[in-house]
């Protein structure tokens, strides 16, 4: 029915907006509060709250008194209760639901027996599920379960399980089998229930011996608070998105500031700093005498390692950390330290090797074997334009350039390595020259002429000296 | 929270020291960023800037004794390709044992490496070798190198290959070419050591100037006129040992 027509019916109908979330808000908060008669309680939306008062009926002088204290109690608050208590959730929720008011269904009855009479709805199922069993002609929870009137018959009970147990065994949810309900309601099987927790919100205060009347003395305060509320996030994992600050002044007057956060934060400086500028239009009045501070909305804040790289900041980062670093961006082959080797080729003499690893021993190069500062990768070759008479080049041409030797010294012959290579290849001749503009190079002439490994032997600029 | 000391940088403790007009090798108060434009066919950007890192490890006191703490050399791509990589045997001995090489593939990776190792407490100075003029190395990527550099207290020296003097915030440029090197007192027709002509042409403390710079035996040293010196070229004392009672000049004079 529209509301037009309802309001046509009846004008002095009353309207109020439907708040779905706002009705499930209350409802938790009355879990809560219903706290007070058991343990732990659990929401049954939209209306409905189960408490586990498994045994602490006795604190309120048994179970009838108890369900007395629990209508008066809602009375008191204006609301309409129906309590209903029984072994089980599902037996409690039907008697609540459909049984007569403040029903108790103790242990040693036998639920069955008892229930036999309500309609199946008592089952908290699906309506479609109740249409089918309206249509199958099942209309009492007695009927479903296959026992009805006072005889008690095994097989007819059996038969009704079987029956239902085919009828639906394709469903799995509780809501939409009957069986699985009825076991529940019977307490066969299990039914685990969502309990209502309440976390405290994160609260800190101080109670000031003298109160307070001066801007410094409270900055000490608020200092001391942030980072109390910081402790207490921390041990939480949660960070702050809005904070609260309550000032009691003597007169009893209660001064409130408040802050939030464009993301959770746990920074006692950068908590102090925001306060600090809202603090600035307190009128203290005969002064303070109580301060407190909570997070009225806090988030999942993780711990960082913020002190970690802060001391990298401060002392630098170690040896190691330093070329673990280096290496995870630019490779394990990126950074390496020289190592020579057993080997009298220039290019072979040196080995590269992770850089903290153990350097191998090795025998110390001869003192009066030059060798320049840098070596290419690939000797690079260069055309001689003139050479003097006994063959060192005069003027040479490596990368384009022109280079005119003023000063030689050499040569250092390097034979091959036999034992390692082929018969055919040939020696070298080091010389180290000095171009006319002071450039100092490391040239060899590989092989020399007529020693039957070749024709005329190339000449190869290897190596830069400082 | 963690509480944060104040702590001065060390470029500007060192900058209050007395104020040196004119450069020379062996100054305590030595820059922490410096730059070295070389030409990429010659070495002697690298060694002019491992006789300055020697010169400012040996006179600012960090390099007394034994000093055990590694020095890291960053390449990219383009300077191994152009100038090849450091050879173990021509490094000069108290640095050939201590020597960590990276071989960055790109300029940007070669910055981040450079930054990484002013960053290490354990590094006593990082060399670069950067070749060109990339884009990554900007005005920005240089000041951020000497912001580190002078936070941590490492001094760097870059090499510029082949590269224009573009915007940079390093405290010393320099330009350094090869020079004719003095004649060995021995083999006259010999390559001398190492020798540079160097150019600083932008200092915070010292007014630019030119020198002709040469490795003396592991000592940075100020070669006044080329001339006049290739006479006097270094001499091993080795060499010259007394020959008493053995030389038969000895004995004739006697």
């Amino acid at each position: 029915m529209l509301l037009a027509d309802a309001r046509a019916l009846c004008p002095e109908l009353a309207a109020v907006p439907a708040d779905p979330a706002g009705d499930l808000a209350a409802l938790e908060k009355l879990a809560l509060w219903a706290q007070r008669w058991g343990p732990w309680s659990a929401l049954d939306p939209p209306d409905g709250l189960l408490v586990d008062v498994t045994g602490a009926a006795h604190l309120f002088g048994g179970e009838e008194r108890l369900l007395g204290d629990v209508a008066r109690a809602f009375a008191a608050r204006g609301f309409t209760v129906r309590p209903a208590l029984a072994p089980t959730a599902g037996a409690a929720w039907a008697l609540s639901h459909y049984g007569r008011g403040a029903a108790i269904l103790a242990p040693q009855d036998d639920p069955l027996r008892l229930l036999a009479d309500l309609p199946v709805a008592a089952l908290r199922l699906d309506d479609d599920v109740l249409t089918v069993l309206r249509r199958l002609g099942i209309k009492r929870l007695g009927e479903l379960a296959g026992v009805s009137g006072a005889g008690d018959d095994p097989v007819q009970e059996a038969a009704a399980r079987d029956a239902l147990r085919r009828r639906f065994r394709n469903r799995h949810s509780p809501a939409a089998n009957p069986l699985l309900r009825l076991d529940q309601l019977l307490g066969r099987v299990p039914e685990p229930l969502l309990p209502v927790i309440a976390r405290a919100m994160p609260l800190v205060q101080r109670r000031l011996m003298e109160p307070l009347r001066h801007r410094a003395l409270l900055d000490t305060v608020l200092a001391d608070l942030a980072a109390a509320m910081v402790r207490e996030l921390e041990a939480r994992g949660e960070g702050a998105r809005r904070l609260e600050l309550a000032l009691w002044r003597v007169d009893g007057e209660v001064l409130q500031r408040r802050i939030e956060l464009a993301a959770a934060t746990r920074e006692a400086a950068h908590i102090t700093r925001l306060f600090a500028a809202r603090l600035d239009d307190v009128d203290a009045g005969f002064g303070i005498e109580m301060v407190q501070l909570r997070a009225s909305w806090s988030e999942p804040l993780h711990l960082a390692q913020t002190d970690l790289d802060a001391a990298a900041e401060d002392h630098g980062t170690a040896l190691a950390a330093c070329i673990d670093r280096l290496t995870v961006r630019l490779g394990p082959k990126a950074v390496t330290r020289p190592v020579s080797r057993a080997s009298h080729i220039p290019e072979r003499a040196q080995g590269w090797q992770p850089p903290l690893a153990p350097v191998p021993a090795s025998q110390q190069a001869l003192a009066f074997h030059t060798r320049p500062l840098k070596l290419l990768d690939r000797p690079e070759p260069i055309a001689v334009l003139y050479a003097s008479p006994d063959g060192i080049p005069q003027r040479f041409r490596w990368r384009g350039a022109v280079h005119e030797v003023v000063r030689v010294e050499g040569p250092e012959r390097i034979a091959p390595e036999w034992w390692r290579e082929r018969s055919t290849t040939r020696l070298r001749d080091y010389y180290r020259i000095e171009d006319e503009a002071g450039r100092r190079y490391w040239i060899y002439r590989l092989g020399i002429a007529g020693d039957g490994r070749g024709g005329v032997p190339d000449w190869f600029l290897q190596g830069l000296c400082a | 929270m963690p509480s944060t000391v104040f702590r001065p940088s060390p470029a500007r403790v060192l900058a209050r020291g007395l104020p040196e007009p004119r450069w020379r090798p062996g100054l305590v108060a030595q820059p922490f960023h410096s730059e070295i434009f070389a030409p990429a066919d010659e070495a002697s950007g690298a060694g002019l800037a491992l006789a300055l890192a020697r010169d400012a490890l040996t006179s600012s006191g960090e390099g007394r004794g034994e000093d055990d703490r590694q020095v890291l050399w960053v390449q990219d791509r383009a300077a191994i390709r152009q100038g090849g990589r450091p050879c173990l045997a021509g490094l000069s001995p108290e640095l050939a044992h201590r020597l960590i090489h990276v071989a960055a593939a790109t300029p940007e990776d070669a910055l981040f490496a450079l930054e990484e190792g002013l960053k290490c407490r354990d590094i006593a100075c990082v060399i670069g070798e950067i070749a060109g003029n990339p884009r990554a190395l900007s005005f920005t990527a240089s000041r951020r190198l000497s912001l580190t550099a002078e936070r941590h207290g490492v001094r760097l020296w870059l090499v510029r290959l082949d590269a224009q003097p573009d915007l940079s915030s390093a405290r010393m440029r320099w330009q350094a070419r090869s020079a004719p090197s003095a004649a060995p007192r021995w083999n006259p027709a010999a390559p001398g050591p190492a020798s540079w002509q160097a150019e600083l042409f932008r200092a915070r403390a010292h007014a630019p100037g030119q020198w002709m710079l040469s490795d003396d035996a592991g000592t940075l040293r100020i070669r006044h006129d080329p001339d006049l010196d290739s006479a006097a070229a270094p001499d091993p004392r080795y060499l010259a040992r007394p020959t008493v009672g053995r030389s038969l000049a000895a004995r004739t004079h006697a």
